[in-house]
């Protein structure tokens, strides 16, 4: 009966859609097969640091292990050889987490307040200071590389951990303090004014007020900023001594390393463990890590 | 007038105090590292600085040099197919996207992982996928496709597209991300409007949508263009330069002649030549977006 009277009131909702029109096979079909373009370096990766090496040889690396081992894997993380040292990617992964932390944590505390002073505390020529910083994003690093060889030298600071953390913490002031500037600048002001009016000074008000405030783009930087510093390979190898050489460097010494059979498993499970970290982050933080790079494709 | 003055160094001293890594990062680093290198590039510093004036002698020996010839070669192949590959392939993956697609954000998410991956892991994943004897080449022939030859890291010839191939794939996801963001910027009643007139949806893209954009166009093209003159690492895991010095690029350079090969004027000129390159990118860019309005 109800029928009836859905009849006479007409079709409600949106028009059904067909799924199979020509248009939409054209679209999924595009976007599929550019999805399996791109997931094929990461299988190929997991299929031959599965496989042992006769299997290798022998077969495509396309195709899965016939044998799954997981040898490849535990020799990449510790025995793998570069140089003299046979103690595997551990020693790496354990200095990029030594690096990583404190450079992500100075390098956002810093750019966090900067932030916050030229939003909320503007002084006279902060804008000027902040436009150098900003243009200086577009410097090749290399122009700045040697400079930075003699102002370390002078500090004592060449070839140890934290002549590194501050190394990155300058290359990433640009990014996050703008970041965290235009974070800042789109709160509402009259809370800023408001906290003054009741005698919170320039600290007080960071700490009570802004950063409370702001956990989600402290997310955000630090995404940036994890990935980032994780990646990096330039100055790990010029700032730092074979001893602490983070994980990128570690890995591109083992794979490329000219002595020895080659050992294309382990070099997989070497290149995998070193991404697993940067990949965990993206497929977790998700829509986050796009507000990131959007931000942060000034870094390049 | 003197009872002032200490008064107005003073006020705000938190946010001045705050603000001294900035301060110091801007000055010394940035202008006084920048000043300094580009400075020693007249000398004829090798093992250590050295202030000793020569003028343009370490340019036109880096000029004259082979190996500088082909990076700046590498470097404009590399640069113009990336460019316009990662933005044509970009572009229409970021339309395809913006079509109310069901899975949006898992194609995203697919398209964009290798961007969160270093260079290093980039280059050693292409290096075995693009290895002859057991990669793509080994796979086609082992099929059927006896004469088929695709080794581009062991042919000095094509080696380059080796490299952009890896290149591709890693940055591509970005243009894609960003380009839909621009597109998301666009007034839906466009669509609709044009729509209503009859116009095909690509010639709506061409003549309409992609002139709305030109401003993400531009921004992204500098922000990429700037990141591609700095690209290093990629080369020194996929191909280390080779073969022969096929590969080589500016950066590389750079780095060899300053670090490995002690002889820093070298490397000071030719890392100038890259700050003059980026340079030529940016300042037109940067007068047209901040040089009418005030501040950005």
């Amino acid at each position: 009966m109800a029928d009836v009277t859905s009849t006479l009131v007409g079709p409600r909702g949106p028009k059904p859609r067909k799924i199979l029109t020509r248009n939409n096979i054209m679209i999924y079909g595009t976007l599929i097969i550019v999805s399996l373009y791109y997931l094929l370096p990461l299988w190929v990766m997991v299929m031959t640091s599965l496989k042992g090496m006769p299997e290798i040889r022998m077969g495509n690396i396309f195709a899965p292990p016939l044998e799954i081992t997981f040898e490849p894997w535990v020799k990449a993380w510790s025995e793998a050889c570069t140089g003299l040292n046979c103690d595997g990617l551990s020693r790496g992964f354990w200095n990029s987490v030594r690096i990583t932390v404190p450079s992500v944590i100075v390098s956002i505390a810093i750019a966090s307040v900067n932030g916050y002073a030229l939003a909320n505390w503007r002084f006279r020529g902060a804008d000027t200071f902040f436009t150098i910083l900003i243009f200086g994003a577009f410097i090749p690093y290399q122009v700045m590389l040697y400079p930075i060889v003699i102002l370390l030298r002078e500090m004592g600071l060449y070839g140890s951990l934290t002549g590194l953390i501050m190394v990155h913490s300058i290359f990433g002031m640009p990014i996050l303090t703008l970041l965290f500037r235009n974070y800042f600048s789109s709160l509402p002001e009259e809370l800023f004014k408001a906290a003054r009016v009741d005698g919170a000074g320039f600290w007080r008000i960071y700490f009570q007020i802004m950063l409370p405030m702001s956990l989600p783009i402290f997310v955000v930087a630090m995404i940036l900023q994890v990935t980032g510093i994780w990646n990096d390979f330039l100055f790990g190898v010029i700032y730092t001594k074979p001893d602490l050489y983070p994980m990128t460097v570690q890995l591109n010494n083992i794979v490329n390393s000219v002595q020895g059979v080659k050992e294309y498993n382990v070099n997989m499970a070497a290149t995998l463990l070193t991404g697993l970290v940067p990949l965990f982050i993206y497929f977790v933080s998700g829509k986050l890590f796009v507000r990131g790079i959007a931000a942060g494709a000034v870094k390049g | 007038m003197a009872a002032s003055r200490p008064n107005r160094l003073f006020r705000n001293l938190s946010a001045k105090i705050a603000a001294i890594p900035m301060i110091l990062t801007a000055l010394v680093v940035f202008v006084g590292g920048t000043v300094w290198t580009v400075a020693y590039s007249f000398t004829s510093s090798k093992m250590l600085p050295k202030w000793k004036f020569v003028g343009l002698d370490q340019y036109e020996r880096l000029w004259e040099t082979r190996r500088w010839m082909v990076s700046i070669e590498n470097l404009m192949i590399y640069g113009i197919c990336m460019l316009i590959f990662s933005f044509v392939i970009g572009f229409i993956l970021a339309a395809l996207m913006d079509q109310k697609i069901r899975f949006e954000s898992t194609f995203r998410t697919i398209i964009l992982y290798p961007y969160a991956l270093s260079f290093i892991v980039t280059g050693l994943v292409w290096q075995w996928v693009l290895n002859p004897e057991f990669g793509v080449q080994h796979i086609l022939r082992s099929l059927g496709w006896e004469s088929f030859n695709f080794d581009p890291l062991y042919n000095a010839d094509i080696a380059i597209f080796g490299v952009l191939i890896a290149g591709l794939w890693q940055g591509t996801g970005l243009i894609m991300v960003l380009m839909l963001a621009g597109l998301r910027g666009i007034d839906q009643e466009i669509w609709k409007a044009t729509r209503v007139d009859g116009i095909p949806a690509w010639k709506t893209y061409i003549f309409i949508v992609i002139p709305m954009m030109r401003p993400v166009f531009i921004t992204t093209l500098v922000l990429v263009a700037a990141a591609i003159v700095k690209v290093y690492d990629l080369i020194v895991a996929q191909t280390g330069g080779g073969p022969g010095i096929a590969t080589e690029m500016p950066a590389k350079y750079v780095y060899d002649y300053m670090f490995g090969g002690q002889n820093l004027g070298q490397g000071f000129a030719a890392s100038t030549m890259m700050l003059l390159a980026v340079l030529i990118v940016v300042v037109p860019w940067a007068y047209m977006e901040f040089g009418s309005k005030k501040r950005g």
